[in-house]
């Protein structure tokens, strides 16, 4: 099943399951979705349950936090996370915030989902990793799902919990086809948010990652596995909260660290990881220091090999690696 | 064979070969909706809203209820007291007639200057004060700040102070009111300045489109800190713009309560009936600062604030109807008067009196399950407080640590 068909099944179970689910975004309805993740639904849910929305992600993003104060449960569609810094504040300074603010009166049981990250071929203002961003702030649930079982179990989860959850999707994944347990196929089947997941178990070092990068790790990885080299691949699924306890468990086993994300490198999730390592009990256990792979310091440039050069590949990847082991 | 002129720009529009432009300039001003002069007599062929003496006196009561608490809390922030107020001062009648025209389900979206809203909605002078005070009964655990009022049970949401961010909120909310089935509406307060801010825009873009069952209530009341009316926009002040989202609006004065009543009242009526949104323009005066951070003296002129807080007093435009019309006296409201003011110093040396608020509401309400990092440093901070505690005046805190 494709991440694409994973998202629609995991937005049709939810919107079955409990009325006051609706979803409402930028050409979601008719057009069936920018990326037809939200195919068929206006079918079958009606208009009232799938909306289209004028262009104005303040104004949806407001109208939805306003249909969850009022005892909804929107979840909205940013065409890319680029845009949804249109509607920066009603994410955080309302959707996150006020449930604290209102002394635990007022909860806020919302999702904001939508491709995040660089694409392809799109430029500087649609390839912006917004995971740091939004981790940043206490009151967020950040998810981050690559196989087609994260975005569902992920989604199906956001969905469900009370709090205001961040789902960063990924163009380039929405068409990925991955194998799905029956477990995974059932309309019951919820990840838990905050729990990481080893895709691939190793002794040497461990790759921690998130997203399409999972990916390109496990590839790095596959390459690396043919010199004598075993990656430990963490698939972090979740931004906030982090799983600090797999984490942690993963370093102390391999003793060497590498983060791999596509946001830019500076206040990222490579720099909260190796903060967390470097404070917790699995610092004692390293044998090198921690280093980073990430999106290059640049706004995206647009032609095609000047974007392969500015997001991680597998060489940048298997390099950091060698480097850390001090091998050649 | 299809209409194909019906898909122009959304529908069937007549055609012309005169060249011109629609110039606003020549168009005339939206009146100003009026039921009691200045002097307090009823205007010749004005409709006053059908209300008994008793209801009549309750909105009396509560402009100069909510009059009286605001000075009183103003006078506590110079003191030192509180940190920081905002008043009503100016805008009572725009308040308390708007809330009295609303049920009590009816949900408010305000911006910050609606205390009379919720005062009538019968928050107690306590709760007021024990905000302000941040003690261990405020509302708001410590997190807001002064005046950022919410209370679930008068269906009054929490105060979020970023301008505009309520009106699509409210559209939202409506729009959910409206998907139960309800009978209510939503009603959205915001000033004049706050318009100009893009999530305006899209509130009355959003509401009329999607048919959202909210009140659009503006006070218009001069000022945006010490931004002029004049340099806030260039149309027709507010209630022009409702023409373009396709919202019936009007415009009313907003220092005549029986006036701002009455168009409250025909505006929820459209609202719940038909399921749109409404837009009131307030025309109305800011007397007091924008906030005790800020002094108007710089940008206004003390002869313009006395006049509109004498002459054109909300206030003691109502009392005069009142006395005229053998509603009320001066002797009882001499009495009355005295006993608000013993009510308030009673609410507001209560609160100063309590203990502060609960420091341990610091970690909890983040999420709606305390995460594991929280949960280490509210252990941390009780062990550190159980260590030192002989360095912090604990005892004026909530014992509940």
């Amino acid at each position: 099943m494709t991440v694409r068909d994973a998202l629609n099944s995991a937005l049709d179970e939810e919107l079955k399951r409990d009325e006051k689910v609706f979803l409402m975004g930028e050409e979601v309805a008719q057009y069936d979705g920018a990326y037809k993740v939200s195919k068929g639904l206006l079918n079958k849910y009606g208009d009232k349950r799938v909306i289209d929305t004028p262009i104005t992600e303040m104004g949806f993003a407001g109208l939805a936090v306003g249909a969850a104060m009022a005892g909804l449960k929107p979840i909205v569609e940013f065409m890319t996370f680029n845009f949804s810094m249109q509607a920066i504040d009603q994410v955080i300074n309302s959707a996150a915030k006020t449930y604290y603010m209102s002394a635990g009166k007022v909860p806020v049981n919302i999702v904001f989902r939508g491709p995040n990250g660089a694409a392809a071929g799109v430029a500087a203002q649609h390839s912006q990793c917004f995971g740091a961003w939004y981790a940043h702030c206490p009151g967020l649930k950040v998810v981050s799902p690559y196989s087609s079982e994260d975005a569902k179990g992920l989604l199906k989860a956001a969905i469900r919990d009370p709090n205001p959850v961040i789902c960063l999707e990924n163009e380039i994944l929405y068409g990925v086809p991955f194998e799905m347990s029956d477990e995974a196929l059932s309309d019951d089947f919820v990840l838990p948010i905050g729990k990481a997941k080893i895709e691939r178990e190793g002794d040497h070092i461990s790759l921690i990652t998130h997203s399409r990068y999972v990916g390109v790790c496990l590839d790095a990885a596959e390459e690396l596995a043919g010199k004598g080299i075993e990656c430990e691949v963490v698939n972090l699924r979740s931004l906030r909260p982090l799983d600090e306890e797999t984490i942690i468990k993963s370093v102390q086993k391999t003793g060497h660290v590498v983060t791999v994300d596509g946001g830019w490198p500076q206040y990222g999730v490579g720099a909260e990881i190796s903060a967390l390592v470097a404070e917790s009990s699995a610092f004692n256990y390293l044998d090198a220091p921690i280093l980073r792979v990430t999106g290059a310091d640049v706004p995206m440039p647009y032609a095609k090999s000047l974007e392969a050069l500015a997001l991680p590949q597998p060489f940048n990847v298997i390099k950091a690696v060698k480097r850390s082991l001090n091998v050649s | 064979m299809r209409d194909l002129s019906s898909l122009e720009g959304g529908g069937k529009l007549p055609k012309t070969t005169e060249l011109k432009f629609l110039n606003p300039d020549e168009n005339p001003r939206i009146p100003v909706y009026r039921v009691l002069a200045r002097n307090g007599h009823l205007l010749q062929g004005a409709s006053p809203p059908s209300l008994d003496k008793t209801e009549l006196l309750e909105m009396y009561h509560q402009m100069v209820t909510l009059n009286i608490m605001d000075t009183a809390l103003n006078v506590a922030e110079r003191q030192g007291l509180i940190p920081f107020y905002l008043t009503n001062f100016g805008e009572e009648a725009t308040q308390i007639g708007s809330a009295s025209a609303v049920k009590f389900e009816d949900f408010v979206f305000g911006q910050y200057r609606e205390t009379g809203v919720l005062l009538w909605r019968g928050f107690r002078l306590e709760d007021f004060a024990n905000q302000c005070f941040n003690n261990d009964l405020d509302g708001t655990k410590g997190r807001q700040m002064p005046v950022h009022y919410g209370s679930k049970e008068h269906n009054f949401m929490t105060i979020s102070s970023t301008l505009a961010t309520q009106m699509p909120q409210a559209a939202g909310a409506a729009y959910a009111m409206k998907m139960s089935k309800s009978e209510n509406c939503v009603v959205c307060y915001f000033g004049e300045g706050t318009t100009s801010e893009g999530d305006a825009h899209a509130a009355f873009n959003f509401a009329a489109v999607l048919k959202c069952p909210v009140i659009f209530f503006c006070r218009n009341n001069g000022f945006a800190i010490s931004t002029p009316a004049s340099e806030q926009y260039s149309g027709d002040g507010v209630a022009s713009r409702g023409a373009g989202y396709g919202i019936p609006s009007i415009r009313v004065d907003g220092n005549d309560v029986l006036a701002v009543y009455n168009v409250t009242k025909v505006a929820r009526e459209i609202c719940v009936s038909e399921s749109r949104p409404v837009l009131i323009e307030a025309m109305t005066y800011r007397v007091g600062d924008h906030s005790t951070l800020v002094d108007s003296s710089g940008y206004r002129h003390a002869d313009d604030v006395s006049t509109w807080d004498t002459r054109f007093n909300p206030i003691t435009r109502f009392k005069k109807y009142l006395l005229d019309n053998d509603i009320w006296d001066e002797e009882r409201e001499e009495t009355f008067k005295q006993s608000v003011i013993r009510d308030v110093e009673d609410a507001l040396r209560g609160a100063q009196e309590r203990k502060y608020c609960n420091p341990t509401e610091m970690f909890t309400d983040v999420y709606n399950v305390m995460p594991k990092n929280l949960e280490k440093q509210h252990k941390e901070f009780k062990e550190h407080l159980q260590k030192y505690q002989h360095e912090y005046d604990l005892e004026k805190f909530h014992p509940d640590i």
